[in-house]
């Protein structure tokens, strides 16, 4: 009897001195695979310009209708996008979405990726209505926060700056103002 | 003021100080021992246990005590109110008397001559400083007794919640904690026929040149097994029994008066782990003879942490004991071997 409770003790004592495997989550992450599809990201065109040209293809794509986008003609002195048109308004329900990614499959010019970022909770389902604020990609001095992806093959090409727009604020909770007015054209991403 | 009313206003002063001391002190080790129950526990299982609330969350028995303190106090309909209130008080007030006859260190002679030897207790002329509070000749009868107290806590607290589980937890826990009892009498009897006293200072001094640890191995197991059933510990924590007995006989206890209970628990444990060191473990004498002996309290609570220690780790390895099997054990294992113990010691007694 005696031989069996001390294996036991044994054990636990053997775990004890080993180091726990907890990864403390807000301040360590895991990085997250590099195909991951996670919260959507609009990218620009290395010179700033949006690379979305508001043709509603990902829209059209979406199973489940999660997608609003706002067209509107660009201003050839200014223009938004290297189009015609840009989307003046670019809406993604995150509480709707399945993350499948077929906007992305849609995009004629790959404007829309699903990111890696992970963290989508708030207190408010307003804040989960995430607007083209939130998803572009901030330019110009975009200093993303560091969101480890894990090396391996199959990064698209047009894979993003890591942890995508928006970024800039603290973090998804309060950063996202929920349904805005249109945005005049022409601004520039980062806040 | 005449010297009599001089020495017992003295008496009391030094009483009231003593008492309050060992008050603070069993608070705080109760708050910490919760903390360190959680981090032992989590290391155990390769977790880090609670690190939010302060520096390796030092902080989080405070946060556990302002919960505690403001959530709500649900209690249960057509309880005995007097009795419901009472048993956690009580629980808490019999684990804190048991304290206050152990000896944390040598009785330090003020003033007079010191009696003859360095292990006498007497102290004429002089004023001995006694470091227990209340230094009874029957200290170890007294904390049988008081331990037997806290039997009345669990079952009343079981009994006037009305309720079907707390009524299992406090049956199981009567039987098994008077079941127990008889062990570890029997397994304290051992170390008294060989100090040939109950006052535990004299049990400790007649430690000097060997601890009974080694005189007694089986009186010691068969305590520790014992203190572990006392304080309703695993593998023998039958009474509250979380899976089967949602918590046995405080489960219709909120707040803090489910904080009593789980601190008469707590300070059980230290209670029975001073008493282990005490009996067993030569009390306040240094573990090495190379070490001072002047460092007392520290040797003392050293000795304490580490059983308290051994008492974590021992609740996170082993599971719990079938109910029939407990008893089992207690009857047919732990008694007749604390008998054939006590009767060996006897003999050895007799002959020396």
């Amino acid at each position: 009897m005696f031989r069996e409770l001390l294996g036991g003790l044994r054990t636990t004592m053997r775990e004890m001195v080993s180091p726990p495997i907890t990864i403390q989550y807000p301040e360590e992450q895991r990085p997250v695979p590099p195909r991951h599809r996670g919260r959507h990201i609009l990218h620009r065109y290395d010179n700033g310009l949006e690379k979305c040209i508001g043709c509603e293809l990902c829209a059209g794509a979406c199973p489940v209708g999660c997608i609003y986008v706002q067209a509107a003609e660009n201003d050839p002195e200014h223009p938004v996008s290297p189009g015609e048109r840009y989307a003046i308004r670019y809406e993604i329900n995150l509480m709707r979405c399945i993350y499948c990614g077929y906007c992305a499959e849609a995009c004629p010019t790959e404007a829309i990726t699903l990111g890696p970022r992970l963290d989508l909770v708030d207190y408010k389902r307003e804040h989960l209505v995430a607007t083209k604020d939130d998803l572009l990609e901030a330019w110009p001095g975009f200093q993303p926060l560091p969101v480890a992806v894990a090396p391996g093959l199959g990064q698209a090409a047009s894979q993003p700056s890591p942890r995508g727009a928006g970024s800039s604020h603290a973090g998804p909770a309060g950063s996202a103002p929920g349904l805005r007015p249109p945005i005049p054209g022409g601004r520039g991403g980062a806040e | 003021m005449s010297p009599a009313a001089t020495s017992v206003l003295l008496a009391v002063v030094v009483a009231v100080v003593k008492g309050v001391l060992i008050i603070i002190v069993l608070m705080t080790a109760f708050a910490y021992l919760t903390l360190a129950e959680r981090k032992v526990s989590a290391r155990i299982q390769l977790r880090y246990g609670p690190n939010r609330v302060g520096p390796f969350g030092f902080l989080q028995p405070a946060a556990d005590g302002v919960k505690l303190f403001t959530k709500e106090k649900v209690a249960p309909e057509g309880r005995d109110n007097f009795l419901y209130l009472l048993a956690p008080a009580l629980a808490a007030c019999a684990a804190l008397f048991a304290f206050s006859v152990i000896p944390i260190n040598q009785t330090i002679c003020i003033g007079g001559t010191h009696g003859a030897g360095p292990l006498s207790a007497s102290c004429p002329g002089g004023y001995p400083l006694h470091w227990d509070l209340a230094h009874l000749n029957i200290g170890l009868l007294f904390i049988l007794a008081i331990t037997s107290l806290g039997v009345y806590s669990i079952f009343l607290g079981g009994w006037a919640s009305n309720s079907k589980y707390p009524l299992l937890g406090a049956l199981r826990s009567s039987a098994q904690l008077i079941s127990y009892e008889m062990a570890v009498s029997f397994a304290l009897i051992g170390p008294v026929l060989l100090a040939g006293s109950l006052n535990l200072e004299t049990i400790v001094t007649q430690q000097h040149s060997l601890w009974f640890v080694f005189l007694q191995p089986m009186g010691f197991l068969l305590y520790f097994t014992g203190a572990l059933a006392e304080t309703n510990r695993l593998p023998f924590d039958l009474p509250e029994a979380e899976a089967e007995l949602v918590a046995g006989y405080h489960t219709e206890y909120s707040g803090m008066r489910f904080g009593l209970f789980f601190m008469a628990e707590y300070i059980n444990m230290v209670t029975v782990c001073s008493i282990a060191t005490v009996v067993f473990l030569g009390g306040w004498m240094a573990p090495f003879f190379f070490l001072p002996n002047w460092l007392g309290p520290i040797w003392f609570v050293g000795k304490v942490v580490l059983l308290l220690f051994v008492m974590m780790w021992v609740r996170w390895t082993f599971p719990r004991l079938r109910y029939d099997r407990l008893m089992q054990f207690g009857w047919k294992v732990l008694l007749p071997l604390g008998l054939a113990n006590l009767m060996l010691t006897s003999v050895f007694v007799a002959l020396r």
